[in-house]
């Protein structure tokens, strides 16, 4: 259920960075402790998406332990990491089913990066709201079949608003539990 | 078994009426409000004939004067008491002089030791005044120095003026009919109880079903206050499961509540309103307040009726309702209102009094019970009749402005709960017109015409002793505020020096003064003339044929005079017959100064018609001090152009006190449940002003929906409180006349009621209109 | 979206009641024939907004302007007519008058302007066939159910062909089946009249059927256009 997908793994472990540089290891445990709950990640994932993020210039080697090994190199975030944090914690996701995980993370993670979390939540209300405006505009124009389908649709994206808006009206508390 | 349910659901309503915040608090003490002031009016009404009582008695036990022609013999237990009552603006004011002539003289009631010559004791009403700035007019008229108090056993109120003045010498005035030898206070052997006529009692009768029936039915709304509350509680009871038998016992516990509260605060308004009790002063009566004691029957009966009726009518109006667990549904829409009923109300009243037309006439007693019980059906058939009324004209209603049109549609909703305010008011209209007009109907025969012609006199002043005529006239025609004094002496002749069989009344001024009571063609001092063109012109003609002796100052057995005889010369003038401005023609005999006996003057009483400059302040008050210094015991009379028994007077009094009362307590009630529903709507309020409805538009609507059921209960009112009037007339055997003024000044008063309340809910109705009453969070 | 081609602006509007901000520092625009939705928590000061601009309240300070005209400066009896003759209003509940017949309550604002009785209830049955309520006219608000009942509302709002709608939880009482069908009807007819829409709603998919929306936050508005 609560799973980040595997596309914002990268941007999920760069912001964990922010907070001062890590090994592999406490990475993954900082990850599993947030949001892997229930799947933890391989170290495997880790080493891959450390590898990725190292060729993009993301992230940068800030020292490694005797032994060798991914696990033991520490990384630290570098400028253009931090930029690409902020960048795809103020585009909104895709209105889409299902996105609570990711949305989720974000909020967590920019709970831990103190950036307004009520603001990545506004931008998404408002992104999810387009998408409403346009399934209710195709509904009204269209035939009874085109209704259902669209309700289907408008249903899940209210539902992920109401989530959004119980979050943050639950932001402060989230805020202390993140900081624990 | 079924005892105890109800018991224990009317405690549990009675707890949920306190315990149910502050809503309950409100409602119950609304309630509780209502059912005080009608308690406290009950009461005191109740109250009254017992002060009457109290007072009538402290009366009678300071009676003095016996009137009785033997003078007793001055003794050890006698007083000598000279009455010198007064009245001081328009305030009367008691005034006896004592002199005490041995030990055991008798001492009025309330008074402690006998003034001495120059002192009086006077009651704390008249102390007041006295040393106030307003009343140093009258202390000139009453010199005396204050050396105390006289007691409540010996005032008939608290507000009486009076004073007991001691004296010396009044023994040498015992004939003047003003001064009196007595051994005792208290009823003269002669005196018996007044008994009230008929017609008088009916009176009462009606006056006290016309007065407490308003009070019964606002009791009856008062504990309706807050109902559509209410029964949103009751749907939350019948939720949790109580059934609708209980959901209605535990109504009626509510209603319970607050009128077991209300009798506790009737209690004390009445304790209040006792006391303030003795500040009034209506028409110089006012009471004591240990004398406002209802009899302890009708205490009970208050005290176990008012719960009672609290609770049967609360389930009585529940009647149609049926409480929902999920809301409360007035059965959708009420049966039409049957008229056969409610019009066997009124007819059944008028069947009882029916019988009784003409009684009062010969004398005959009215049947009370039939009395009370046809007037009270008569006026009930009012609260019966109008909810039907209303219904029927206002379903007729329509088009008009937008304020009539939210107004009508309202009442055609609720027809029923818009009569009900109005009830009250249309009951005491009602009776106030059927009251006014057997008032009006018989007044006749309670107020004499007095014949006075205001014209030519306003007051009169009889003076006697040693003060020459002409003084008199010029003392009292130089007071200020006198523009013109016409004096003149008057006493009797008599065929013989003592008991006479023959007396003429004489008459002795100059001759302008003379043309005042009498036609005179010609007149020189020293001229005598016989009144002729009366009905004793007989005993005139006989008693003064020429050459024979008439006495002055005739002497009867018991009484000491000194008669002075008199010549009658031979061709005495004839005068005519002339009223007097007193309307009075009299007879007998004229004397001018010069053809008086010298003697004779001392026998004679002066009396001066004074005509007033009203324009003048107190202008009466400075004549009757200066009368008072020729004669502390000269009497002033304020002629006026009727006076009426002072029986009837003090009935009347009382019926305005009350149907005043009466119709204030009914206005404080509608304002009640005015507030309250627009408190209801204040939801609906604040969203018409949303939407631009003008202020003055909701006001006026307010206006209306009070204005359409009160001019109908006034229509209806009107019309059962003529007939009732008619059949009382007719009872009492007096021609119908309908008092028109009567019934537009009632009418008048209850619009009058309605204005007010429609004004004073206007500051709280724009409050309401605040938007604030859109704020949901 | 320059305010200067908005029919409604408000500026730096602060309105407390006692002790509670009701509004600190919002600020709101809209064109003619444009729906706003004005989103937020319960409690954020949408409804006190939504009064600001109607002039119903006025605001502590803060400029409101009306086709040019600001309105605080105006007296009760101007922003009563403007409310009267400008504005339609439709709230969430308890709003028709409970006596009145719905074509009564439909034809009430027509009535208060001064149309005769007779010519506001043809207009007014007119409203009510396009919301197609016209089958309930005889009828009493109590006789009616909430969906039927909030589309009288909406033709009341509408009667008087408004040129700003103000909406507060208009559907907040409905299901979603009515709670569509009268925000279809109103949002169509406004469109139709080319009304402005301030609709206040704590409910996407209500707010759905605006064009954009600003979100109320403890008494700050965001609009949420001109930060994307």
């Amino acid at each position: 259920m609560c799973r980040v997908v595997d596309m914002s793994i990268g941007h999920t472990l760069l912001g964990l960075l922010e907070s001062g540089p890590r090994h592999g290891y406490d990475l993954k445990r900082a990850f599993d402790e947030k949001f892997g709950h229930d799947r933890p990640l391989h170290y495997g994932q880790v080493y891959s998406t450390m590898s990725r993020l190292l060729k993009n210039g993301l992230v940068e080697v800030d020292g490694i332990e005797a032994g060798g090994g991914p696990e033991r190199k520490r990384y630290a975030i570098t400028d253009a990491g931090i930029t690409d944090v902020e960048r795809w914690l103020a585009t909104p996701e895709a209105p889409e089913p299902y996105l609570q995980s990711t949305l989720y993370t974000k909020v967590v993670l920019a709970l831990l990066t103190h950036r307004n979390a009520a603001d990545i939540l506004d931008t998404q209300r408002s992104e999810h709201l387009r998408m409403m405006r346009i399934l209710t505009d195709r509904k009204r124009k269209g035939d009874l079949a085109d209704q259902l389908i669209c309700d289907h649709a408008l249903f899940h994206l209210e539902a992920d608003l109401r989530w959004l808006e119980l979050t943050t009206a639950r932001l402060d508390k989230l805020a202390e539990a993140v900081a624990k | 078994m079924k005892m105890r349910q109800w018991a224990d659901d009317l405690a549990m309503g009675v707890r949920f009426a306190f315990t149910g915040g502050r809503e309950g608090w409100v409602r119950a003490l609304l309630t509780a409000v209502g059912v005080g002031l009608g308690v406290a009016l009950l009461l005191l009404t109740t109250a009254v004939p017992s002060a009457l009582h109290r007072r009538d008695e402290r009366s009678t036990a300071r009676d003095d004067f016996t009137y009785s022609q033997k003078t007793l013999r001055k003794a050890d237990n006698t007083l000598v008491i000279a009455s010198a009552d007064t009245t001081f603006r328009s305030k009367d004011v008691r005034g006896r002089l004592l002199e005490r002539e041995g030990a055991r003289a008798p001492i009025p009631p309330g008074v402690a030791t006998f003034p001495a010559k120059g002192e009086m004791v006077a009651s704390p009403a008249l102390k007041k005044l006295l040393e106030s700035g307003s009343g140093k007019l009258l202390r000139e008229r009453i010199p005396y120095r204050i050396t105390g108090t006289i007691g409540n056993s010996g005032l008939i109120g608290p507000t009486e003026l009076s004073y007991y003045a001691g004296a010396t010498g009044l023994g040498d005035h015992l004939e003047n009919g003003r001064v009196e030898r007595i051994n005792y206070f208290g009823p003269s052997p002669g005196h018996q109880q007044n008994q009230l006529d008929p017609i008088l009692i009916l009176l009462i009768l009606i006056i006290f079903v016309v007065l407490l029936l308003p009070v019964g039915v606002f009791i009856a709304a008062a504990v309706r206050f807050g109902g559509e509350r209410r029964d949103r509680r009751l749907a939350a009871l019948r939720l949790v499961g109580a059934d609708g038998g209980m959901a209605r016992r535990i109504a009626g516990g509510e209603a319970l509540a607050g009128a077991l509260l209300g009798l506790v605060l009737g209690t004390v308004f009445f304790l209040v309103g006792r006391q303030l009790a003795a500040l009034l002063d209506v028409r110089d009566i006012s009471v004591f307040p240990s004398d406002l004691n209802p009899a302890p029957a009708l205490v009970a009966l208050v005290a176990v009726a008012v719960p009672t009726a609290a609770v049967l009518v609360t389930l009585f109006a529940l009647r149609g309702v049926v409480i929902e667990p999920l809301g409360v549904v007035r059965t959708a829409k009420p049966p039409r209102r049957r008229l056969w009923w409610r019009l066997l109300l009124p007819l059944g009243g008028l069947a009882l009094l029916y019988p009784m037309t003409g009684q009062g006439n010969h004398n005959g007693q009215f049947n009370q019970w039939m009395v009370i019980g046809g007037t009270v059906l008569l006026l009930i058939g009012v609260t019966a009749l109008l909810p039907w009324v209303v219904e029927a004209v206002v379903a007729r209603l329509n088009s008009g402005s937008v304020s009539w049109q939210l107004a009508v549609r309202r009442l055609q909703l609720s027809s029923g709960s818009a009569a009900r305010m109005v009830n009250g008011i249309a009951v005491a209209v009602a009776g106030a017109i059927a009251l006014q007009m057997l008032f009006a109907g018989v007044e006749h025969d309670y107020t004499k015409r007095t014949g006075n012609d205001l014209n030519r006199a306003q007051l009169q002043v009889m003076v006697r002793g040693d003060v020459p005529l002409s003084e008199v006239g010029r003392q009292l025609a130089r007071t200020k505020g006198v523009r013109h004094a016409s004096a003149f002496s008057q006493g009797s002749v008599g065929d013989r020096a003592k008991d006479p069989n023959t007396t003429l009344e004489v008459a002795v001024g100059s001759c302008a003064e003379l043309r005042e009571v009498s036609r005179l063609t010609s007149c020189r001092d020293g001229d005598v003339f016989r009144i002729l063109g009366g009905e004793y012109d007989s005993d005139t003609k006989k008693a003064t044929k020429p050459g024979g002796t008439l006495y002055f100052d005739p002497a009867y057995s018991g009484t000491t005079s000194h008669p002075v005889a008199w010549k009658v010369p031979s061709g005495m003038r004839t005068a005519g017959q002339h009223q007097d401005p007193t309307g009075y023609a009299r007879s007998g005999l004229l004397f001018t100064p010069g053809a008086l006996p010298e003697a004779a003057a001392a026998g004679l009483r002066q009396q001066v018609y004074l005509s007033m400059d009203e324009s003048v302040r107190d202008a009466y008050d400075y004549a009757r001090n200066t009368a008072a210094r020729l004669d502390p015991l000269a009497d002033v009379y304020t002629l006026a152009s009727s006076e009426q028994s002072l029986q009837f007077r003090s009935i009347r009094n009382g019926l305005f006190v009350g149907a005043t009362c009466v119709l204030l307590l009914i206005g404080a009630s509608l304002l009640v449940s005015q507030l309250e529903q627009l408190r209801e709507r204040k939801k609906l309020l604040s969203s018409l002003v949303a939407f631009g409805t003008r202020r003055r538009t909701l006001s006026l609507s307010v206006l209306w929906q009070t204005a359409i059921p009160i001019a109908l209960g006034l229509l209806l009112a009107s019309a059962v409180g003529l007939t009732l009037g008619a059949v009382l007339l007719r009872m009492t055997g007096e021609t119908v006349t309908v008092d028109w003024a009567s019934v537009l000044s009632m009418t008048g008063i209850g619009a009058a009621v309605v204005l007010a309340v429609t004004l004073l809910s206007l500051p709280p109705l724009l409050r309401l209109m605040r938007p604030d009453g859109l704020r949901t969070e | 979206m320059t305010p200067a081609g908005s029919l409604l602006v408000a500026d730096e509007l602060h309105k407390a009641y006692g002790p509670t901000t009701a509004l600190d520092g919002a600020d709101f625009s809209i064109h003619p024939g444009e729906v706003v939705a004005v989103m937020g928590p319960s409690g954020s000061g949408k409804s006190t907004l939504l009064h600001c601009l109607a002039g119903i309240v006025t605001p502590d300070s803060g400029s409101i302007l009306y086709a040019g005209r600001e309105m605080a400066t105006m007296s009760d009896a101007e922003r009563s007519a403007l409310r009267r003759s400008e504005f339609g209003f439709v709230f969430q509940f308890g709003q028709l008058v409970p006596e009145l017949t719905c074509v009564e309550n439909v034809a009430l604002p027509l009535r208060l302007n001064g149309t005769s009785r007779k010519q506001a209830e043809r207009t007014a049955l007119t409203w009510m066939e396009r919301l197609e309520v016209d089958d309930l006219a005889k009828k009493r608000p109590g006789e009616v159910s909430g969906g039927q009942g909030q589309r009288v509302a909406v033709a009341r709002a509408l009667v008087t062909s408004p040129r700003v709608l103000f909406a507060d939880e208009p559907t907040g009482a409905l299901d979603s089946l009515n709670g569509e069908r009268v925000m279809d009807l109103l949002t169509e007819a406004a469109r139709s009249t080319n009304a402005a829409v301030v609709l206040v709603t704590h409910e996407a998919r209500v707010a759905a059927y605006s064009d954009r929306e600003i979100v109320v936050r403890d008494g700050k508005s965001r609009d949420m256009e001109r930060i994307v």
